[in-house]
């Protein structure tokens, strides 16, 4: 028996240093790096000092602090001594915008509040509309739907008049809880279509079995189809959290001054031309603003996938 | 009323139900009786309408038209869990996130019953099913006969008066589906419940049902004790979906006279004065002559000459360990013929049949009904 009809066949198994890996970790490398430099001159911008920033170079971070200078809005010269940490106390707590020289802080809250209202209220109705749409069809549930889905294909700003005068109407234009209403009403659709898939995946026989159990329509959803369901409230809940923090327009539009979200006032910071233009701190204020997001695709990036491609399988 | 009477004494009644979305019709005006503690199959092909007849029964689909009665109450519009039935379905349909002692109990809580008689019930149940080891699992960590020992249970701590098995053992294999198959057998014995069977597969339609409901295209076909429907078939649809290998139809002509008729099989006449015709000896029609595997002989040398002996080719043989099929051409048709596994054939052999006249079927060649 000759040798060579023991080798192994085929050719040898590869090793990390080929060629064609050494090219994908290469782009993989040089991608990564083209998208996090922005964050990572946003990051140690956050804690320069205005001198520091003058000096010009924005990729090299800053390692000894000491005294600062700043305008405030009397236009006299304040002198302090400066921290690694002073820009973002200024953020939260003193950056003005116009007169009003109280930091990010309360418009960090008014966000906070209207994510932590319309995120469950949305959900909540997204989810038994879809429920029912998928589980309890009736007379016009298909045409519904289609309308529905519709809705969530025509842009936002063509809606933005015809919402204020119904707000307006409802009197509660100009509120907290009008930002969140709206948001509630604009999440619909996505969030619906969403479930509704999900809940159309899942086998017919289980709601039928249950039925036969003697469960109604809400046990069935809460004690049933809710514990099955939370691969898909996990990604509701990150796209509603992101989206919702993240909203520019129904903030600006419908909370009125006191209300404004997070990203109306960084906007403000940004845009408003009064005194020195204090980088660092607005770098610091949109650290303070991505935080959030940016926590939540940490902390839940794993279920996050396993939600899409869970709700990817059927639809 | 007749209908009065009649839905008292069976345990299930059917009438005049019909099914149909838009212009398909799934079920036809179907009438159907079932008598208390009888274990009913409703066989036939997918698409055939007994599933659809099912969830009509267990509440779950509303029919466009007739009414349904379980002991005697109209239930066409009662909900699910009100008409004293309980379902076990092809997918198991278990609660995943729920334990199996907690999906035996679910429909129990949802009742709103007594938590002693839950428990009193739920150890009954797993005692009879042999689940009592798995009653703190969830059914991801059972196998799949496990789970449908689960599923039955569910309806058995109901303590209802039907049961309704959609399919129940399609998803197994073929090892678990037999022993299951003999334990639903089992428990049917023991509980005496009424039960009604949705399946397409015959073995356990013949094996498990009290009566048989072959049906096609929304319409029962025939209504009859298992072994009625399998050696007197009322038409040849179900002759030809009863039984497997399945029933020779050979093409045939009766001729003869009324007293003693035959049916010309491939150029040579058979006699055919054994068959019982149901409504006389239809001389002259064109019918098709139905035997099944097991009632031809194959013969051989001196037996192999005479009357009402066919010669033949073997074609080929499909041994099947307790029996053999062979396949024979019989002038230009084709016939199978079961044997004993210890006789032998070789292809092409020249031989001869016998067909035995007395369990044959004769279908009109038009309408296909048994003559």
């Amino acid at each position: 028996m000759s040798t060579e009809a023991l080798d192994p066949q085929g050719p040898k198994p590869r090793h990390w240093y080929e060629w064609e890996r050494i090219v994908v970790y290469t782009f993989l490398i040089l991608t990564s790096v083209y998208f996090l430099m922005p964050l990572y001159i946003v990051i140690i911008t956050s804690f320069k000092d205005l001198d520091h920033i003058r000096d010009g170079n924005i990729f090299w971070p800053q390692f000894s602090y000491g005294e600062i200078t700043t305008t405030d809005p009397a236009g006299n010269t304040v002198t302090a001594m400066a921290h690694w940490w002073s820009p973002w106390y200024r953020a939260m707590f003193e950056v003005c915008t116009g007169l009003e020289c109280r930091g990010i802080t309360p418009n960090f809250l008014n966000s906070v509040i209207i994510t932590a209202w319309s995120v469950p209220i949305s959900i909540a109705v997204a989810l038994t509309t879809g429920y029912a749409l998928s589980n309890w069809p009736f007379k016009f549930s298909e045409a519904f739907f289609t309308v529905l889905i519709v809705g969530s294909f025509i842009p936002f700003q063509v809606m933005l008049y015809p919402m204020v005068l119904l707000t307006k109407n409802m009197g509660i234009y100009s509120t907290l809880s009008c930002v969140v209403f709206v948001h509630t009403v604009f999440g619909l659709p996505i969030l619906t279509l969403l479930f509704r898939n999900y809940f159309a995946s899942l086998p017919v026989e289980l709601f039928k079995a249950a039925r036969v159990d003697g469960a109604g329509f809400w046990r069935i959803l809460f004690q049933v189809f809710l514990p099955m369901a939370i691969p898909i409230m996990t990604v509701a809940v990150i796209l509603q959290v992101t989206g919702i923090w993240n909203d520019f327009l129904f903030g600006v539009v419908f909370a009125g001054l006191p209300n404004y979200p997070m990203t109306v006032k960084l906007n403000n910071i940004f845009t408003s031309t009064f005194g020195i233009k204090e980088y660092n701190v607005e770098m610091a204020a949109t650290m303070i603003a991505g935080s959030v997001p940016l926590l939540i695709y940490f902390l839940s990036g794993k279920y996050f996938i396993r939600g899409i491609a869970a709700g990817a399988v059927k639809g | 009323m007749s209908t009065a009477t009649k839905s008292k004494t069976s345990s299930v009644s059917i009438q005049n139900i019909a099914q149909s979305y838009g212009a398909l019709q799934v079920l036809k005006e179907l009438s159907l009786d079932i008598p208390e503690g009888e274990f009913l199959v409703l066989l036939g092909p997918s698409g055939c309408g007994k599933s659809t007849l099912l969830n009509c029964i267990a509440g779950l689909l509303e029919p466009t038209q007739g009414k349904i009665f379980i002991k005697g109450k109209n239930v066409t519009w009662e909900e699910p869990s009100k008409r004293g039935i309980g379902m076990v379905f092809q997918s198991y349909a278990l609660y995943p996130q729920m334990t199996v002692e907690r999906n035996l109990s679910f429909g129990l809580r949802v009742a709103g019953m007594a938590k002693d008689e839950i428990e009193k019930r739920v150890k009954r149940a797993s005692e009879i099913l042999q689940i009592e080891p798995y009653l703190q699992r969830k059914p991801m960590q059972l196998s799949g006969g496990q789970r449908q020992r689960v599923a039955i249970g569910r309806a058995l701590v109901r303590d209802v008066d039907v049961f309704l098995f959609d399919e129940p053992l399609s998803n197994l294999d073929a090892k678990l589906r037999a022993e299951l198959r003999v334990e639903i057998k089992r428990l049917h014995q023991r509980l005496g419940n009424t039960m009604i069977y949705v399946t397409h597969d015959q073995i356990e339609a013949m094996t498990l049902a009290d009566r048989i409901a072959v049906m096609k295209g929304g319409s029962i076909q025939q209504l009859d004790a298992p072994l009625t429907i399998y050696s007197k078939p009322k038409n040849r649809y179900v002759a030809g979906f009863i039984g497997s290998p399945s029933m020779n139809f050979i093409k045939a002509k009766i001729g003869g006279t009324a007293k003693s008729p035959t049916v010309e099989v491939s150029g040579q006449t058979l006699d055919i004065s054994q068959y019982a015709f149901i409504d006389g000896t239809p001389v002259g029609r064109e019918v098709e002559f139905g035997a099944r595997p097991e009632h031809i002989n194959i013969l051989r040398g001196a037996a192999a000459k005479g009357k009402n002996v066919f010669s033949a080719t073997i074609e080929l043989v499909e041994p099947m360990g307790s029996d053999s099929l062979v396949w024979l051409e019989l002038g230009s048709q084709k016939v199978s013929a079961r044997v004993e596994s210890s006789e032998t054939f070789t292809p092409g052999e020249k031989v001869a049949v016998q067909f035995r006249v007395d369990q044959a079927s004769i279908f009109d060649l038009q309408s296909g009904d048994r003559l």
